[in-house]
């Protein structure tokens, strides 16, 4: 077989199931690891900066181990280790934990932004350690760290193919099994790569523009 | 935990065989990457409009598409339009593309960077554009570049394990296969540890190139320095990976 | 060739308009730099000095009107009444003659002296290394700097980074030297050196001098022309004498007593 042999009858029908796979799985697992990863890393990136320094030390070896090792292997692990798991679930938790060790960086980032005459201001008018957070610092840090944040979750998003290695039918595999039982994979393949790409171009422009308007507005 | 030992000692080979293919593909594809990165980074600066535009299609297709479905194209549609290809070179490909596009906004967004003291000295010497480029201008963007580039390089080890979905026998393929005679804790824990060594030793590699690019700029800072341990830095990873 | 330009004007600035935006800068701008000529333009910030000499280095393109050094147009020249961008390599045979000196040394931080001193001269105007390494010591002589021809800039001080860019504008052999407020960035104390070696330059050469300075003294030793800018235009124009001591305008008397009664 050779040259191009496109068939648009091929995108059509594989299309349905690509976008139920894209909104079942890869949508569902990018929206709740990205829930996970920002609540996780603003965790640690507050435990990072508040608790003594050898468990700040332990936890900065660990968050360093978990950015700087693959999340397919972190994904294989977890799915053996919890085969009683839905392996969807197990891609969500993993995501997620991956993840927050990058939105920690960017959390600990807004956080240093904070001037320090915030903080000797809330220690003169004698307010707690948890009110200091909660009140000023966070909602402070919080402001500049949205556009980073939110290239991550598109990071994530192009990542959730990884699932296929834990058996998860995301929308790529299933682009794969249409390929296979159509025995031309060009049309699905593709189309797949056409539906990540417009889900993830215009948001980053998007991302771009705030990301140029908070800057403006500091 | 004996039993563990014995059959890591056992699978030696296999495993070292792994970690062969994974470090092949880390460096043919970062290799790869920097040329598609520095080219694609220059064209993208271009004022031809054209040329421009082929540039910034090129980085926004290869940046939005996902690296698995690249991988998966060159290897399953490929040989479809008559294009055979080993599955290796396919690995370094798409691994080289991917990051690549992501590396040509670092490229630009370094070059830009470059006060512009330095471009309007150049122009004050009647320099031609290319002698701007080469002789005065990437010199000090390279320093600018290289904590992005490493951030690349990590995402980009990282990314290799998933060409075992393109039948390569790398560590990941390797780990799956060393739990059959281990634990499942035992055989990811030892993998894991073997890709963190690996990506401590690009960070430092990439560490000390930047001191020794920073050297070169009058920026000196001591070799100790090179040596700390620094994981790389996600605060601006608007370049490194958005 | 010299016998047809040796009677232009070194820069001559033809009806030269420049905006930003919306904000015009230069309205209508006409005067011109004889040969040898060394003139200083002063005036409040924002009056378009530097521009003036942005205009000249090509570092900023004018939106009208028409620049001429030694008689030979700039970025453009009137073809058939439409104003017309000329190319860059006659850009590039006609800005080799001009060379610049900034308020911040731009210096090339990955190069060593000796090296910023010889890229241009080797690389430009094709001179041999060993020529240009000649040549490049006796300026470094002449700044006072020998000892530091293999330093890296941001080892010196500010005011032997700009005594090296200084060095490094007269390797190429300019016919025209732009110093773009030389001493600005300097502290106080050290304004001094890098005032002296231009004042140098000045007696022991026939360069063209365009100078935007604060240094009122310096105006007055070095040059032969002082031009007062206010809203883009020439208020007044005189000798230095005439200038400092018994300025006609207004404007000049108040920018004058603002500027000295700073110092």
């Amino acid at each position: 077989m050779t040259g191009l042999q496109w068939d648009w009858t091929m995108v059509w029908e594989s299309l349905p199931d690509l976008l139920l796979k894209f909104v079942e799985v890869t949508l569902l697992v990018t929206i709740l690891g990205s829930i996970i990863a920002a609540v996780l890393g603003l965790i640690i990136a507050i435990a990072r900066r508040s608790a003594p320094k050898p468990i700040a030390a332990v936890l900065t070896f660990i968050v360093n181990f978990i950015r700087m090792t693959p999340i397919v292997v972190q994904l294989l692990f977890a799915y053996y280790l919890f085969l009683e798991l839905d392996p969807v679930t197990i891609g969500v938790i993993i995501f997620g934990i991956h993840y927050s060790t990058y939105m920690a960086e960017v959390y600990r980032a807004g956080i240093e932004a904070v001037p320090d005459g915030q903080w000797e201001a809330t220690t003169a008018l004698s307010m707690s350690r948890s009110r200091t957070w909660v009140a000023v610092v966070i909602p402070q840090a919080l402001r500049s760290t949205i556009p980073a944040l939110g290239n991550y979750v598109i990071s994530m998003f192009k990542d959730t193919p990884f699932l296929i290695a834990i058996t998860v039918t995301e929308m790529v595999r299933a682009a794969l099994v249409f390929g296979g039982n159509h025995f031309t994979y060009i049309e699905a393949i593709t189309t797949a790569g056409i539906i990540f790409l417009i889900a993830s171009y215009p948001t980053s422009l998007l991302i771009g523009r705030l990301e140029k308007r908070l800057a403006f507005s500091n | 935990m004996g039993d563990n030992f014995d059959a890591l000692i056992g699978a030696l080979p296999m495993v070292g065989e792994g970690v062969w293919i994974t470090v092949q593909l880390t460096i043919g594809g970062a290799l790869l990457a920097l040329v598609i990165a520095v080219a694609l980074g220059l064209l993208a600066r271009f004022k031809n409009v054209v040329l421009r535009g082929i540039a910034r299609v090129i980085i926004e297709f290869f940046r939005g598409t996902s690296l698995v479905v690249q991988l998966f194209w060159f290897f399953f549609v490929m040989p479809q339009l008559g294009i055979e290809l080993p599955a290796m070179f396919v690995g370094i490909l798409a691994l080289g593309l991917n990051y690549g596009a992501y590396g040509a906004e670092v490229v630009r967004g370094s070059i830009n960077n470059v006060p512009s003291g330095q471009w309007e000295a150049t122009t004050a010497l009647s320099m031609s554009s290319t002698q701007r480029m080469w002789r005065i201008i990437f010199p000090q963007a390279w320093a600018l570049m290289i904590p992005s580039l490493t951030n690349l390089l990590i995402q980009l080890l990282k990314g290799t394990a998933i060409v075992s979905f393109i039948t390569l026998t790398d560590l990941t393929y390797a780990t799956d296969k060393l739990r059959n005679s281990t634990d499942t804790f035992f055989a990811y824990g030892v993998s894991l540890l073997i890709y963190f060594l690996i990506a401590y030793v690009l960070t430092l590699i990439m560490n000390a190139l930047e001191v020794q690019a920073k050297h070169k700029l009058g920026r000196g800072e001591s070799l100790r320095e090179a040596l700390s341990f620094r994981t790389p830095r996600s605060a601006d990873g608007k370049a490194g990976i958005s | 060739m010299p016998s047809q330009t040796d009677t232009e004007p070194a820069i001559r600035f033809d009806n030269v308009e420049k905006r930003f935006g919306d904000n015009v800068v230069l309205h209508d701008l006409n005067f011109s730099v004889a040969k040898g000529d060394r003139v200083t333009l002063i005036g409040p910030s924002g009056s378009g000095k530097t521009t003036i000499l942005r205009l000249v280095m090509t570092l900023e393109e004018a939106n009208g009107g028409y620049i001429y050094v030694d008689g030979e147009p700039l970025t453009h020249e009137e073809r058939g009444g439409k104003r017309v961008e000329l190319k860059e390599k006659h850009k590039n045979e006609v800005r080799k003659r001009i060379g610049m000196v900034f308020q911040q040394f731009n210096l090339f931080p990955n190069m060593t002296v000796m090296e910023n001193l010889i890229e241009a001269p080797v690389h430009v105007l094709k001179m041999s290394k060993a020529d240009a390494i000649e040549k490049a010591k006796g300026l470094l002589e002449k700044v006072g700097l020998s000892d530091k021809a293999d330093a890296h800039p941001l080892e010196l001080s500010g005011g032997q980074q700009q005594r090296v860019a200084v060095a490094r504008a007269l390797a190429m052999d300019p016919e025209i030297l732009l110093l773009d407020e030389v001493t600005s960035a300097l502290d106080p104390e050290i304004v001094g050196e890098v005032l002296n070696i231009l004042r140098d330059v000045a007696n022991e050469t026939d360069i063209t001098m365009l100078i935007v300075t604060h240094e009122m003294q310096f105006a007055r030793d070095v040059s032969n022309r002082v031009l007062m800018f206010d809203g883009g235009k020439i208020v007044e124009e005189s000798d230095p004498e005439t200038m400092f001591t018994s300025p006609k305008e207004q404007r000049t008397r108040d920018f004058l007593s603002a500027v000295l009664g700073n110092n």
